[in-house]
């Protein structure tokens, strides 16, 4: 399965993964409309020091313990895609209790949100992998399935 | 998967626990019949969901836990409304309050736990009192519960604070009265229950702490302090406890829990128990208790499913942790928290609105609190229960920001670089 992995040499920490994520969300045609200024609520993140930065989003573990911990029964993982049912959440924050890497975060209406790869948008693949500048985030597989 | 001869599995109960069970059992044998015996006459559903039902943040439908052919799926067969009265671990059957009887190569105990009624004089005399565990505990409440209804909540920890919030928009007034001298008093020490306690008061929740029932006449209850409140409908809230019987009527080991190990087995051959009847190892304090959180049921439960099915998987990495927010304002723990005279030491900030605290004890991460601010704070709770040793990643920078930059490189390579 591909999946989303960050190659943080290349990192420039521009944040424009940030918003080519919340604007493919959005359901709009226009990334000005979509994004200017308003607050923004992508489900991917930079984080790191003076020395390196990169970008974190959801791992889709293969043994994912937020859909074991989630409390509504919201998070499942389909065909390896680590997915929520905003409809079932209750923004509870079960899941940013368990998730060992910080990838969910709570979107405007304060229901979880997480990356789903992009596969439920009109994007259809990852945009903050489309947008990188320096190819510091890639959409390819590596490793093994199970 | 290899072909196994055919087995029958019992899993009683049918909450959350015994959905990790099912799962557990089907990860390992998709044939062997399963059967489960159901008290509730209602599908697995999302139990800690009761609340957001009252607030209307979620109906019945999207409570349940697992798609409507779930069980056809999981090629189980539920007895709804029946209740185990009997596990014969000699004839290796489990005998129902109907007569019937199941045969089971291994069986799970996942029967939960039941609220805990204190012999308050004059109870019998309150009509509208309810508990606050179940649909219809929560669907008998809603249809008590008026617009002008005072409500009485016996209990500010988890359950009554929740209910509480519950139904804050939809009654006259509520009350929540408890014996402790704080709110959540399980979970939060001192001053951040005070902070909890004074926004729950600015939220319309009237406190009656160091207080409860002394008797009741009627709908009047009379406080141990002597002063009275009058009220509707009572819920009480006092605590649960776990529903032990099954084990112990056989001599296997109980405490406040069934014991269990690491692989979910009781101390009878052939039994195994999950979920808030158990009382497993939290490797946050090194002791056997009571952990019962949704996580937790779910991983024990299907720890002991792949184990009946005749796999080994262990479930040791148990704390306690709560994500539970109230009127906007949340709150993390987990773990344990050791004082100065236990040898633990505490990292602290603080402002007005935010609190948060990390205890620290041996090189360990232990436990921490989280109020107001709770971004990533998975990543402080898979400190603890990964046991990291705080030498081998850089805390002082963790202490001020849940952040994997804190980890050593190659760790996060793996992390971000890695199928994990």
């Amino acid at each position: 399965m591909k999946r989303v992995y960050v190659n943080e040499e290349w990192c420039l920490g521009c944040h424009l993964c940030e918003y080519n994520c919340a604007f493919a969300n959005s359901g709009m045609k226009d990334m000005a409309t979509a994004l200017k200024g308003k607050p923004i609520f992508p489900r991917i993140h930079i984080e790191g020091d003076e020395k390196i930065s990169y970008a974190v989003s959801c791992r889709h573990c293969t043994d994912p313990i937020c859909v074991k911990s989630c409390i509504a029964g919201a998070i499942a993982r389909v065909d390896g895609v680590v997915t929520i049912d905003q409809n079932k959440c209750v923004g509870c924050l079960t899941c940013v209790l368990v998730c060992p890497y910080g990838a969910l975060s709570p979107g405007e209406s304060g229901v979880m949100q997480k990356c789903e790869l992009c596969l439920k948008n009109s994007c259809g693949e990852p945009a903050c992998v489309k947008g990188c500048p320096n190819r510091a985030i890639v959409y390819e597989e590596r490793g093994e399935e199970w | 998967m290899v072909r196994q001869p055919m087995k029958e599995y019992v899993v009683i109960g049918n909450g959350v626990a015994a959905a990790g069970c099912i799962e557990g059992i089907r990860s390992m044998d998709s044939t062997s019949g399963i059967t489960v015996v159901s008290e509730e006459k209602h599908a697995v559903y999302c139990r800690p969901l009761i609340s957001y039902y009252l607030e209307h943040k979620t109906d019945l439908e999207r409570m349940h836990y697992r798609s409507d052919d779930y069980y056809d799926k999981m090629g189980c067969k539920v007895l709804y409304g029946k209740k185990a009265v009997k596990v014969d671990d000699l004839l290796k059957k489990v005998v129902l309050d109907d007569g019937t009887v199941l045969p089971y190569t291994s069986v799970c105990i996942a029967t939960g736990s039941s609220p805990f009624i204190p012999p308050f004089p004059g109870l019998e005399t309150v009509k509208n009192r309810f508990s606050f565990m179940t649909i219809d505990d929560t669907l008998a409440l809603e249809a008590a519960a008026g617009q002008e209804s005072n409500v009485l909540i016996v209990g500010a920890g988890l359950i009554g604070l929740k209910c509480a919030e519950g139904l804050r928009d939809r009654v006259g007034s509520i009350t929540v009265c408890d014996l402790a001298d704080r709110v959540l008093s399980s979970i939060l020490d001192a001053e951040c229950a005070a902070m909890m306690q004074a926004h729950l008061e600015a939220n319309g929740i009237q406190l009656m702490l160091g207080d409860t029932p002394a008797r009741f006449e009627k709908n009047t209850a009379v406080m141990k302090s002597g002063r009275t409140v009058d009220f509707d409908v009572l819920v009480l809230a006092v605590g649960v406890r776990a529903n032990t019987a099954l084990v112990k009527e056989i001599g296997g080991e109980v405490n406040r829990g069934i014991i269990v190990n690491d692989r979910m087995e009781t101390t009878v051959s052939g039994i195994y128990a999950a979920g808030d009847c158990t009382e497993g190892n939290d490797i946050s304090c090194g002791q056997k208790r009571v952990l019962a959180l949704l996580p937790n049921a779910y991983m024990q439960g299907k720890c002991a499913g792949v184990n009946m099915a005749g796999g080994n998987d262990v479930f040791d990495k148990a704390i306690p942790m709560n994500s539970i927010g109230f009127f906007g304002l949340h709150a993390m723990t987990a773990g344990s928290y050791y004082g100065k005279e236990q040898g633990g030491e505490c990292y602290e900030e603080k402002t007005d609105k935010k609190l948060k605290r990390l205890f620290t004890k041996d090189g360990f991460l232990t436990g921490f609190i989280l109020i107001g601010e709770t971004e990533r704070a998975g990543i402080y709770t898979s400190l603890i229960r990964e046991r990291t040793p705080l030498d081998t990643i850089n805390f002082e920078l963790l202490k001020q920001l849940p952040t994997s930059a804190a980890f050593l490189t190659e760790n996060r390579r793996k992390i971000f670089g890695g199928v994990i």
